[in-house]
Order: structure tokens, then C-alpha cells, then sequence
């Protein structure tokens, strides 16, 4: 009886041992999650849309390729962060704003990988290109709430301020399932794309569907059509029923796109981080890399009317000849890149397997690196870079880790 | 189908029941033997057993001597996990429940079954349904449904055996214990003094190609076990070759090794060419010893090298490892509770995986998703053939790029036996 006791016990403690068990991370340590307070309903979509963001793993028997990059939308943003040079995508065929030249040879994105008994897709002779790592996918909805009016407000085409940054919008064509909000203005059929290395998708559905499809070989009722190896023969070879993935899941991973939560910012009243970010005032990095923005009216509540910061300003960049791939998207120039968001960027190591891989191509090892590649229109800032103090170097690298 | 199972099983147990009744009211002695207080697996048989001789090597061939004999083992638990603070709660599981059926058609004509229903009756399989006919002591044929000796766990599975919930995870994970097969092969084994040799060679039926087309993400050889059609066809015409042979010295310890290789994919089909052989190839290492303390050591290696196209993805793995040591010490050894030989062990298994041995193309950096885990248990035997465990488990799974872990941890407790 006693050892029965004992036994007994010896369980119950453990079982209430709460330190026997792993805690939760902090919030601000975490990307993934709901944006604020969502309704219930609104939790059952999300829900949905997380399990086919990073849970749906698609096999050759459910539609993936023939040809492909990544088999998970949660391969390429693990924990919802950026991507790994394992999961970079490689755009070719397209150096001005006439379009891509190549896509009857399988422009825009190269499928690197075949599934098997498939060959892998390799880069035509004669066209340019660009490796992208894949972004964090935190706070998008918020980027994508912004109207088309907010940017170009933002944008500076001529340099009019004389400040050394223009800022322009891409111009793309949008797909035929694109539908136009309040907030879309066109111009000559074109949409103002707000997503992407180049910006050059309209909004999350545009970019879903193309990275289901450019991605991971998979067909939506949006667009029907797998990718296709032309240097093998005109057929896509799948035989997998199409559509892959039914419109539900596209919408549930687009609305759960819209609703991930943006990045909390760490060490805020660190005497570093205070410091810090008057200097990344100073230095200009706010002329592109813009702090605040105040959303309109949304469709989903949550997303109404909220300042955030996301530190970018949505717009092209002429960021100099040593970003320059020779390869661009919709009306931007090769050297042109959209401004990347700033947020979340101390927690790329989280999802970048312990590393970090900056800039468009994930060459930068370190902000420090990022910094320094930056030319053009961030020449000027980079040099006010090179010549801060170690103090303010220091507290500025503080600040932008506790993005 | 599942009918059928339980109007047999039914009949079965009645026939047997019913012997065991008669028999018992003529022979006292054997009821107790049969019902009583004591059903131990006698250490002074053990002594000689190798993990190989798992599947005769179970309590419900020892207890009667009936024409057919019915027997089986049950698992349940419940368990609490929680991963990096969030948690699904309580669940309960019942595992599986195994029923045995085996018959000694002639003194040296035997045949044995095992059917498996797992989590309920969401799985049924049939795990082994195998003839053995012995024509020298070195030479026996079996055939039918097998269970290929890779390792010792794959064979040697009951859950009453084990001190814990889970089953060993790179025995389960590389190889995918339970791993049965059809096909057929010979065996045989060797006393000589202190010494105990054996050896098994089966051909069988094999892999498909969803190792390394599943929705794991990663080369995952129990993917194949979706394959139903494996104990109808080859999915390739390629047999799958399993080796084993294993020296135990009594007292001391045994070790075993095996291989297990053969093709995985459809290279052709209606005789046109579709892609070139490619292999799959597992290697085992398993030993396991009583030290003079009562100490057990239990443990199996495992490596898995995959032929994958380098046109699919490095997410893949083209080279596996993993392996798991249980330590179980018994610290009580008496009548407890009316109980004449209860046992309270405790003990501790640490294991690992490796599911990808492999480095980046991109970076040269080790591509990760792997994981570890350390259980420490406590188990109570009332009886040698029925466990009741509680274990704590505490699990870090990296993922392919090397990131954070995932903490899992939590608590099991369960029970298993032999009926």
C-alpha cells in the first residue's frame, strides 16, 4: 500500500511539476499568431488558413511540380520568417519595363527541382536573372489595408524634396481573377503592386496564387495551368487532377496572410535602442525606410485604422548597380527593388537557421553588410553610415535588431 | 472484412476458453498455472533467446498446450504534452490490441499470427501469418506474412516487454517497425556451450516510392506502409532483401545485425524505361545485456542510405541515422499487494534521430531536422507479462534549416499486457 502511495505520488507531483514542462515563447520573440482580437469566425478561418499555409505538404500525388521549388508554403517561412538560400527563388527573362521575354521558355521563375522522373527546370540561354529570398510573411495584411493613394503620396518620382530618393510606384497587369477594392486605382489597366522583391504583386490573393503555382507546381481555379519545363517538351507531364488546391484553401491561407500579427519590437527602452533609432533618423534611413503608416478603413476590422511600423515605404528603390541583377518585374528598372520592411528583422536568425541572409538575395551576412550594399538612392545614407561613430554604429545596429 | 475478424476471433476464443475449462476442472494444477498467480517468462528459458526468437517467444504459447492457441496484448494510455507552452490537452489512446493466433500443425510444423488493430480500428493489419517448416535445426523455411529482422524492435515489439509508452522512435521513424512483409526465406540457429548463434534471410515484397513522396516533408520510410497493395504486388518486381544474424553468450550479451535493401521506385512500367533503380538500403546494429546488477541495457542503431534524384529536393534525405539505448533497473522485487512476483523498475531510454545526414548545396552548412529525446519511467510489474508505466518524455525536434527547437514535454502514463 505504501508503495502504491508512494508511486502514486511521485506521479501527481510530477504531473504538477509546471517546470517539467516547456514554457511558451514571448510574444515578441514569436511571428506567427492572429493580428489582435479576431471573432470567432474569423479564428476558424485563420485556423484553416495556418494548417494550409504550414501544415498542407503537397506530394506528387496531390499536385506537386512537375516541377517545383519548395512542397509547403511553410518550407520557404518557417515560423512565418524569412526564407534560407535553400528556398531562394531564381526569376529570369524580363530587363525592362516591355515585360518577360522568356516566358514561352518558363519565365518568370525558374523550378529548380523535379519531382521524380521529372527533370529539373534550368535558365535559358541568354536570359538574366535574380535570386529572391523569401520574406517574412508578418504583417501583411496591414501593408495590404494601405490605399493605392497612401503611396503615392509617399512617392517622389522627379525628386522633387531634392532629398536624393524618388520613390515610385510598379505598375502591373493584373491578373483576370484581380478584383479591385475602394482603395485600387488604375492607370492604363495597370495596378499598383505592393508585394514581392520588385512589387510586383497587386495584392496576398495575386501572390498566393502565383507562389502556389511558381512555387510549389500547384493549380487554383485562379490559374489552372502547371508550370512547364520547356526544354523537355510543351506538356506539363502532372498527373494530378487540376485544380490542386481548391479555392477555399487559397482564401483561408490568403485571409490567414492578412490577419498574421507584425513583429512586437524587443528592448524598447534599452538606452541603445532610444539611441539608435534617433540615428537611423538622421542618417536618412527613414527617407525609404518609412516608420509609420496609419491604415483607412478595412474590410476586416482589426485592420481598420491602425498606425504601425513597418519601416518601409512600399515603393521602388534605385538601389545602384551592385543590387543591379539585370532582371525586373512590371514597369520597375533592373536596379529598382522595393523597400523592404523592416520589422521582424532581429528574428530572422529564428527562421534562418541561426544565420542571416539581408537584401533581396540574402548576400548580406549581417545589417552591418546590408547597410554597406546599399547604393543609389541609399548611397548617401550609407555613407552617413560608414561615418558614425562606433557608439552610433552600435546603438543604430541595436535599434534595427529590436525591430 | 472486420466482421469476419471478430466472428473468428469469437470462435476462437470461445474453442479455447472452453478447453482450457475442461482441461482445468480435470487438473487443478494446470488451472493455476493457467489463470494463477504466476505467468512468469522463466529466466532460466530466456537465457538463450535472441530478439529474434520474439515471435514464438510469447507468453500464450507457454501456458497451454491447446491445438490452436489464442493470445494477445492490449496497450492504452493517457498522456499530457505540451509543445513550446501550447498543449492539446488530455488525451487518451488505446494504442493497439493484438490478438495471436498460432497452431502446431506437427511437431515441427508451426504457424502463428498476429493481427494488429491500432488506435481502435483505424489501422487492421495483419503483422505476421507465417508457416514454419523445420528441416534441420540451421534450416527453416517460413513464409507468408513476415516481419523482416531489421534491428531487434521490429521483431521483438510487444508492449508488455517495454518499460515505455512510446515505441523506440528511430525504430519506428527510419525503420518502420512494424515492418511486415509477404514473401518468404529460411532460418536457423546454433547452440554451442555458452554460446548461441543465428541467422535469417527473407525475400519479400519491398518499398514504394513514397519514402521520399509523402507528406512528411522528409524521407520517411513507414510512408510506405500506406502502400496496401504490398501484400498483393510488388510495387517495383524487385524483391526486397532482409539479413539478419545475431550471437548472444549467456549471461554476457547479445548483438545483432542486419540489412535490409532493395529498390524503391517504379523504374519501368509496361516495359518502358521510367527512371533508372533506385535502392534503398538499411543497416542495424542491436545489442542488448543483464548485467550482474539486474541492470538491462537495451539499444539499436539504425542507418538508412536512399538513392533520391538530384533533381528533387535536398528536403529529402539521402542518408538517415538515429538509434535509442533503454537502461531498466529493477529496485524492488517481492510480493506487493498479493502480488507474488511484482517487479518496480525504473529506467530511462535517450534516443535520437538524424533525418537528414546531409549539408546544403547552397550554404555547405548541415541540413538539421533531427531530433532528441530523454524518458525517464518508472514501471510496476505485478506480473512479468503486464506493465503499468508512467513516463515523462522531454523532445527537441529541429527543423531542416537548423532553427530554435521545438520543446515537446509531457507526461504518459499506461499499462499494457499480454493476454
Amino acid at each position: 500500500m505504501q508503495l502504491c502511495l508512494l508511486m502514486a505520488g511521485g506521479v501527481m507531483v510530477l504531473i504538477a511539476c509546471d517546470t517539467l514542462l516547456p514554457k511558451a515563447q514571448l510574444d515578441h520573440d514569436l511571428l506567427d499568431g492572429p493580428i489582435g482580437e479576431l471573432t470567432p469566425e474569423q479564428n476558424a478561418l485563420f485556423l484553416e488558413g495556418d494548417r494550409g499555409f504550414n501544415d498542407e505538404i503537397f506530394t506528387p500525388a496531390t499536385g506537386l511540380g512537375p516541377i517545383f521549388v519548395a512542397s509547403s508554403c511553410g518550407s520557404c517561412h518557417a515560423g512565418d520568417g524569412k526564407g534560407h538560400p535553400f528556398t531562394t527563388l531564381t526569376r529570369f527573362g524580363q530587363t525592362d519595363e516591355t515585360g518577360n521575354q522568356f516566358l514561352h521558355l518558363g519565365g518568370p521563375q525558374l523550378q529548380n527541382r523535379g519531382i521524380p522522373g521529372h527533370t529539373a527546370e534550368a535558365i535559358p540561354a541568354g536570359a538574366t536573372m535574380s535570386k529572391f529570398m523569401p520574406p517574412a510573411n508578418t504583417g501583411l495584411g496591414l501593408l495590404g489595408a494601405l490605399s493605392d493613394a497612401q503611396l503615392l503620396a509617399r512617392a517622389d518620382p522627379e525628386d522633387r524634396d531634392g532629398d536624393g530618393i524618388s520613390g515610385v510606384v510598379n505598375w502591373i497587369d493584373a491578373p483576370h481573377f484581380f478584383k479591385p477594392q475602394w482603395f485600387h486605382q488604375a492607370l492604363n489597366g495597370k495596378y499598383i503592386g505592393r508585394f514581392g522583391k520588385k512589387a510586383a504583386a497587386i495584392d496576398l490573393l495575386h501572390q498566393t496564387v502565383n507562389a502556389y503555382k511558381q512555387d510549389m507546381g500547384i493549380t487554383s481555379e485562379f490559374d489552372p495551368e502547371d508550370p512547364i519545363n520547356y526544354a523537355v517538351s510543351g506538356q506539363a507531364g502532372d498527373v494530378a487532377p487540376d485544380p490542386e488546391v481548391a479555392s477555399s484553401t487559397v482564401n483561408a491561407v490568403v485571409f490567414y496572410l492578412r490577419t498574421l500579427r507584425v513583429p512586437i519590437q524587443r528592448n524598447v527602452s534599452d538606452a541603445g535602442v532610444i539611441a539608435g533609432k534617433q540615428v537611423f533618423t538622421k542618417t536618412g534611413c527613414a527617407g525609404c525606410h518609412t516608420p509609420a503608416w496609419t491604415t483607412p478603413k478595412s474590410d476586416i476590422a482589426v485592420l481598420s485604422n491602425q498606425t504601425f511600423a513597418p519601416y518601409t515605404d512600399l515603393l521602388l528603390h534605385d538601389m545602384g548597380k551592385d543590387l543591379d541583377d539585370g532582371y525586373t518585374e512590371g514597369t520597375a528598372k533592373t536596379s529598382e527593388w522595393r523597400t523592404p520592411p523592416l520589422w521582424g528583422l532581429g528574428l530572422s536568425k529564428n527562421s534562418q537557421g541561426g544565420n542571416v541572409f539581408l537584401l533581396h538575395d540574402g548576400r548580406a551576412r549581417s545589417i552591418d553588410a546590408a547597410i554597406r550594399l546599399h547604393g543609389g538612392e541609399g548611397a548617401k545614407s550609407r555613407d552617413t553610415y560608414s561615418q558614425l561613430t562606433a557608439s552610433d554604429r552600435d546603438n543604430l545596429l541595436q535599434f534595427l535588431d529590436s525591430l | 472484412m472486420m466482421r469476419y475478424l471478430l466472428y473468428l476471433f469469437l470462435g476462437l476464443v470461445t474453442r479455447s476458453v472452453l478447453a482450457q475449462t475442461d482441461s482445468t476442472s480435470a487438473n487443478p494444477a494446470a488451472f493455476e498455472e493457467l489463470f494463477g498467480r504466476d505467468t512468469t517468462l522463466r529466466p532460466g528459458s530466456q537465457q538463450l533467446k535472441l530478439n529474434m526468437d520474439a515471435t514464438y517467444d510469447r507468453p500464450f504459447l507457454t501456458m497451454g498446450k491447446l491445438p490452436v492457441s489464442v493470445g494477445g496484448y492490449l496497450e492504452a494510455n493517457t498522456q499530457y504534452m505540451q509543445t513550446n507552452g501550447i498543449t492539446e490537452g488530455l488525451s487518451f489512446q488505446m494504442r493497439r490490441m493484438t490478438i495471436f493466433l498460432a497452431s502446431t500443425i506437427n511437431r515441427r510444423l508451426k504457424f502463428l499470427s498476429e493481427i494488429e488493430f491500432e488506435d481502435g480500428t483505424k489501422e487492421i493489419n495483419i503483422e505476421f501469418a507465417a508457416m514454419d517448416l523445420e528441416l534441420h535445426p540451421l534450416l527453416n523455411l517460413r513464409g507468408g506474412i513476415i516481419m523482416n529482422p531489421i534491428g531487434s524492435f521490429n521483431q521483438n515489439h510487444d508492449g508488455p516487454k517495454w518499460e515505455f509508452v512510446d515505441r523506440p522512435l528511430s525504430s519506428t521513424q527510419i525503420i518502420p517497425s512494424t515492418w511486415s512483409n509477404v514473401g518468404f526465406g529460411i532460418y536457423g540457429k546454433m547452440y554451442k556451450k555458452d554460446w548461441v548463434w543465428a541467422y535469417e534471410a527473407y525475400l519479400t515484397n519491398g518499398f514504394d516510392d513514397q519514402i521520399i513522396t509523402n507528406n512528411q516533408n522528409r524521407t520517411f520510410l513507414p510512408a510506405t506502409k500506406a502502400n496496401a497493395d504490398r501484400f498483393e504486388e510488388s510495387f517495383n518486381g524487385v524483391p526486397l532483401i532482409t539479413i539478419k544474424t545475431a550471437l548472444k553468450r549467456r549471461k554476457w550479451a547479445e548483438i545483432g545485425l542486419s540489412w535490409m535493401g532493395g529498390v524503391y521506385n517504379k523504374f519501368q512500367d509496361d516495359g518502358l524505361v521510367l527512371d533508372k533503380r533506385r535502392r534503398v538500403d538499411v543497416f542495424a546494429l542491436d545489442f542488448n545485456s543483464t548485467l550482474p546488477t539486474r541492470t538491462v541495457i537495451n539499444g539499436e542503431l539504425v542507418w538508412a542510405r536512399i538513392d533520391v534524384s538530384s533533381s528533387y529536393s535536398q528536403q529529402f534525405g539521402r542518408q538517415q541515422r538515429g538509434g535509442w539505448v533503454d537502461i531498466v533497473q529493477p529496485v524492488l522485487r517481492r510480493r506487493i499487494l498479493g502480488w507474488n512476483t511484482a517487479v518496480l523498475n525504473v529506467a530511462l531510454r535517450v534516443e535520437r534521430v538524424d533525418y537528414n545526414v546531409d549539408t546544403f548545396a547552397e550554404t555547405g552548412e548541415s541540413i538539421a531536422d533531427e531530433l532528441w529525446s530523454i524518458v525517464p519511467a518508472i514501471s510496476f510489474r505485478p506480473s512479468p507479462t503486464t506493465v503499468i508505466r508512467a513516463n515523462y518524455r522531454y523532445q527537441w525536434d529541429t527543423d531542416l534549416l537548423g532553427n530554435p527547437p521545438a520543446r515537446t514535454a509531457g507526461f504518459q502514463i499506461g499499462f499494457s499486457t499480454y493476454f
